[in-house]
């Protein structure tokens, strides 16, 4: 079956190419920029693509929470970052040598080869029947099932703030 | 198998989440500065999240666990994001630099 490219179906195949093709272009950009501020924004672009095909996957609240916390939280401390590390002069970043660069992109084809070959090969089985899934049910067993891993999840990131908050102000001049 | 029809099956987006991982690895094995090896991370770990969540709509009977796994893997990637830039700024503040190869105090 080929649904046309102006049918309701098609304009969502067509919206679904366009965030596979942000994220891929922006993971690209975020490796291989020359700039750490455009890096930067090629992995806000990669977030937004990847939060476009959660969406996709049935779960737009994942979908919103990745735009808040990639790409609204996660992008913007690390452009704090590279303003408070990055000095003026040294703008252009080195590139690695040849051989470096070649072992990487052997390295990541090979795996990448490796799991697409076992997401193709497997046979996978699809589930017999799929319930629920919505925000509510979402928000219970967060509340209900998970709600252990829920309290250590926040004690884990009251932990990281402290922890943040001490490695940058140790060595400060005047404490 | 039609390029329009691909949001409706399990491959492609095992595909994807396998090109995501690849490149964050490429970027970690090639990058020379801490923060562009901590954005490889961050490529590496959202592809982790769409496999998760191509599995969960695909083949999970309660397709809840994947969406639960995938929001601890982003607050786990936030904190671990917080702790590695303040460690890059304490770097910085002591080498004056986040070059890899420079801050080498350690090495025989």
């Amino acid at each position: 079956m080929t649904p046309s490219v102006f049918s309701a179906e098609g304009l969502s195949g067509v919206v679904f190419l366009v965030f596979v093709a942000a994220t891929v272009a922006g993971a690209l950009i975020a490796t291989n920029a020359r700039r750490l501020i455009r890096s930067v924004a090629g992995l806000a672009l990669a977030f937004v693509g990847v939060a476009g095909i959660y969406y996709y996957l049935g779960s737009p609240f994942v979908a919103l929470m990745q735009v808040l916390i990639y790409v609204g939280a996660v992008c913007v401390t690390i452009i704090f970052a590279i303003m408070l590390a990055e000095t003026t002069e040294s703008k252009l970043l080195a590139s690695r040598s040849p051989f470096f660069i070649g072992l990487g992109v052997v390295a990541s084809a090979a795996i990448v080869w490796a799991l697409w070959a076992l997401g193709r090969e497997t046979p996978w089985k699809p589930a017999a029947s799929q319930s629920g899934g919505g925000v509510e049910e979402l928000g219970k067993s967060l509340l209900t099932s998970y709600g252990m891993s829920f309290e250590l999840i926040s004690v884990v990131l009251l932990v990281a703030i402290i922890g943040a908050l001490v490695l940058a102000r140790r060595g400060r001049s005047g404490s | 198998m039609n390029a329009l029809t691909l949001s409706n099956s399990l491959e492609t987006y095992l595909v994807l989440g396998a090109l995501l991982f690849g490149i964050g690895v490429y970027g970690m094995v090639q990058r020379q500065t801490f923060i562009g090896m901590l954005i490889a991370a961050e490529l590496i770990l959202s592809g982790a999240s769409v496999n998760f969540m191509a599995f969960n709509r695909f083949l999970a009977p309660d397709p809840v666990v994947g969406q639960v796994f995938t929001l601890f893997i982003m607050a786990i990637a936030a904190a671990e994001a917080a702790i590695a830039l303040s460690i890059i700024i304490a770097v910085y503040r002591n080498f004056k630099t986040i070059d890899t190869n420079d801050v080498a105090d350690l090495k025989g």
